[in-house]
């Protein structure tokens, strides 16, 4: 294999990882404050239908990911309602907003199917896009893959180094601790679960208008349900997320180019391969349970009701 | 006293369904005194507290604080106006650092220098003798020094008023010496302490004043130092229950359990390994081991229940090796196991007793080719209930709808009633009420009496006085010698508790040893 064909491959997989490592990072930050939303398949498709929707309605690529973005947040509030305020089983009420979110956007987006739209155009960055193999790879990308290790960095220090990063750990591994130390737990996780709806509506917005800019149903095709997991492989750690992600991004690239390569055998197996490798990787990683259980949130799936 | 008192509280009333916690209380606290809140289990001095914090707010009745009547709105609105509160189980964060921990309790603006934060926190808790490393994690300190780091949280919030529930139930008697030391300082500053226990003897020494709850209402009020610790008990039981019992002489016969050698390495990373643990256990005798909670407690209890598995040749019933044997197995061989915890381990909250009686009880006719035989076994929870004076609704309630005390003479008859010939406790009487200690330690002397081996795993060393033939204590992992009770000072125990004995490694050794210590 020549240079430029391991370069397209690394770019294609920081392309393919792009829309795991949104939705999973959202997902984190929700996680970690004690709230598991089972609903990510369902928000990362109605971002996307409705980021697609106004994008086509609008002309703008913007407008589009910010409607994506609003209708993954009003979605999960839906989840925090029930979940947060009303104490309802996390695990039903998530599923409930997957199921919701599937049936949903193939309502309202079935008129926009077969409908293309030029997508975000890739930025080359000056200057840094020139180095070999690892400009084009990182540095040729268009701007939500940008806004993505961006916004990854932020996630990294908030959750490190900030006082509203101690309070999510906090909340989630204590929220009887949290309450009695005055932390106001519901509004902390509600802004959690907010979050993790904004960071799926923006996933749904980069598969609809980025990665394939058109709406299919179903175009998440499991992506929300690998995000679940890989938070869990993770454990809870954003750097290793950005691994998981990216090492899905690779395997489902590296299908493509066996496929290419004349492996026409076993697409149905091959296909596979991302989930399994990701899992597998991630399973190995995270099975020391000493190192893991000082990320662990603790109260995880657990509804807090504040006594009375 | 001053005139204004720093906090008082006026007919307060909370009602709960079905139960009236706090029935027009009157409480009265000046500045700069240490005044104690008796009561039993289920007195309502936990909700008192929580009104006082406003966890929860009164149906009736004020809080007046400094001489104003303030409605406490909730733990930060407390804090803020100088209610300091330290918990029974701690509300620390484990996996967080000591600084962390506190840096969330105080307002962002003081909080975000890290550095200056560590400074004033190694100030505060050396002047108050209490040493902390800001930069620990949590879960790697002892339970001792996790209640120093939130008291030393409350003294950088600078409390008026500082609340501490059951401090000493966790300490090991030298910490209690030192905490106790802390808690006059403070109150020469003038800052007014609350301190709720069980324990009489303490509150002589170190309480100004005391109050005396039962069943919701202020039964009485006194100076501790110059009443008898009978009559302030009297005061929180009322006329009509027996304080305690007394053991009789036991008669021991021949060795039931040794354990030889145990080593366990853990698995869990809070958690102490069992480090080459010897014992020879006869029938007939308790055998209490002593030692702060988190010393190995716990995981000698999974070893001896069979939870853990041991090599070959470490444990033995009657010289019969057990150690490959599961809990169900080690049943059978007359093992009965009552674990610390009685919700989720002992018993399941939310069957019924009768259930819950099955779960262990199986064995004893209750089950016939894999039917169960319903009218034998609520015959059999109708006994338990019966015998050991278990008070429920009826056989039908829930586990985790009996209190404390009532549950655990439930699991205490649901085992005892099977004639084990090992019976090991843990905790048995944990935050439970004298009048049900009292029969839990009846029924522990009745199976001994009838020829069973009892272990208890305690930290009230006034009970295993009470009750236990031989005494020893479990640090770090490491077994004490097991010595007979009368020939074991407290002072001497103590020491053993801190990890201050002689290793015995080869049986012979610890034969040595007992006999130096006899």
């Amino acid at each position: 294999m020549d240079t430029l064909l391991i370069t397209n491959i690394l770019a294609a997989t920081i392309i393919a990882g792009t829309p795991l490592l949104l939705v999973a990072l959202g997902e984190l930050v929700c996680e970690r404050s004690g709230v598991l939303n089972l609903g990510q398949e369902g928000m990362m498709l109605m971002g996307a239908v409705m980021g697609f929707i106004a994008a086509v309605t609008s002309g703008s690529l913007a407008v589009g990911v910010l409607v994506a973005i609003l209708a993954g947040i009003v979605m999960s509030l839906l989840f925090a309602l029930m979940a947060v305020t009303l104490a309802a089983n996390q695990y039903a009420a998530g599923l409930a907003l997957t199921i919701f979110g599937t049936g949903l956007s193939a309502f309202i987006g079935s008129s926009y199917v077969g409908q293309s739209i030029s997508g975000f155009p890739k930025i080359a960055i000056p200057y840094l896009s020139d180095i070999p193999v690892l400009g084009p790879v990182l540095f040729r990308q268009d701007l939500l893959v940008y806004l993505s290790l961006l916004l990854f960095v932020l996630a990294f220090i908030f959750l490190r180094y900030t006082r509203g990063g101690l309070i999510l750990r906090a909340v989630g591994e204590s929220p009887e601790a949290a309450n009695a130390n005055g932390m106001r737990v519901l509004a902390v996780r509600y802004l959690a679960v907010a979050f993790g709806g904004g960071m799926a509506g923006l996933a749904g917005a980069y598969l609809s208008l980025a990665y394939t800019p058109m709406w299919t149903e179903n175009m998440t095709s499991g992506r929300g349900w690998i995000a679940l997991a890989l938070v869990v492989f993770a454990t809870w750690k954003p750097e290793r997320v950005l691994l998981g992600a990216y090492l899905f991004g690779a395997a489902s690239i590296l299908h493509l180019v066996l496929q290419g390569l004349g492996w026409r055998s076993s697409t149905e197996l091959l296909a596979m391969l991302p989930y399994i490798v990701t899992i597998a990787v991630l399973v190995l990683l995270s099975c020391n349970p000493a190192r893991t259980r000082l990320n662990t949130p603790l109260s995880i799936g657990q509804p807090y009701r504040p006594s009375k | 006293m001053a005139s204004t008192a720093r906090l008082e509280l006026v007919n307060i009333v909370k009602q709960y369904p079905g139960c009236r916690a706090n029935d027009g209380v009157h409480l009265r606290v000046a500045a700069g005194e240490i005044h104690a809140l008796l009561g039993e289990n289920g007195a309502g001095k936990s909700t008192l507290m929580k009104v006082i914090y406003g966890v929860v707010q009164p149906d009736e009745g004020s809080v007046i604080w400094n001489g104003t009547p303030t409605l406490i709105r909730g733990p930060r609105h407390a804090r803020d106006i100088g209610v300091g509160m330290v918990f029974q189980h701690f509300s620390l964060f484990e996996t967080l650092t000591v600084a962390e921990n506190i840096a969330l309790s105080l307002p962002a603006s003081e909080a975000r220098n890290t550095r200056k934060l560590e400074t004033r926190i190694r100030e505060v808790s050396t002047r108050y003798g209490m040493a902390l490393d800001p930069r620990r994690h949590v879960s790697n300190l002892s339970i001792g020094e996790r209640q120093r780091v939130e008291i030393v949280r409350c003294l950088i919030q600078q409390s008026a008023l500082l609340i501490l529930d059951e401090p000493t139930s966790v300490l090991t008697p030298q910490e209690v010496q030192i905490l106790f030391r802390t808690l006059r300082q403070l109150s020469a500053e003038g800052c007014s302490i609350l301190f709720i226990s069980h324990k009489l003897q303490e509150v002589r020494d170190l309480c100004h004043t005391a109050t005396v709850m039962r069943g919701g209402k202020v039964t009485g009020s006194c100076v501790p130092s110059e009443v008898s610790v009978d009559d302030i008990a009297r005061m929180m039981v009322g006329s009509d229950t027996p304080l305690s019992t007394q053991a009789t002489p036991s008669r021991p016969g021949d060795v039931l359990l040794s354990v030889r050698q145990l080593s366990h390495a853990t698995t869990d990373p809070f958690g102490t390994r069992l480090d080459a643990i010897d014992m020879e256990l006869r029938a007939g005798e308790i055998v209490g081991i002593a030692g702060v909670a988190g010393n190995g407690q716990d995981e000698l209890l999974r070893a001896l229940s069979g939870e853990r598995r041991s090599e070959v040749g470490r444990l033995f019933i009657d010289g019969k090796d057990i150690g490959q044997a599961g809990p169900a197995q080690r049943r059978q061989a007359g093992v009965a196991i009552v674990p610390e915890e009685r919700l989720g381990r002992g018993a399941v909250p939310g069957m019924s007793l009768v259930a819950n009686t099955l779960l262990t009880a199986y064995g004893r006719g209750l089950v016939k080719r894999g039917w169960v035989r319903s009218a034998k076994v609520r015959e059999y929870t109708a006994r338990i209930r019966e015998r050991f004076d278990v008070r429920s609704a009826s056989i039908d309630s829930t586990a985790a709808s009996l209190s404390g005390g009532n549950l655990q003479k439930f699991i205490i008859g649901r085992e005892a009633l099977q004639q084990p010939r090992l019976m090991v406790a843990s905790h048995p009487t944990w935050g439970v009420d004298v009048g049900s200690a009292v029969a839990i330690h009846e029924a522990l002397i009745q199976l001994r009496d009838q020829g069973a081996t009892v272990l208890l795993i305690s930290e009230d060393l006034d009970e295993l006085y009470q009750l236990c033939d031989r005494i020893g204590a479990l640090c770090g992992g490491r077994l004490s010698p097991l010595v007979p009770t009368s020939e074991l000072g407290i002072e001497q125990l103590e020491q053993w508790m801190a990890g201050e004995f002689p290793r015995s490694d080869t049986p012979e050794l610890a034969a040595e040893v007992i006999h130096a210590v006899a």
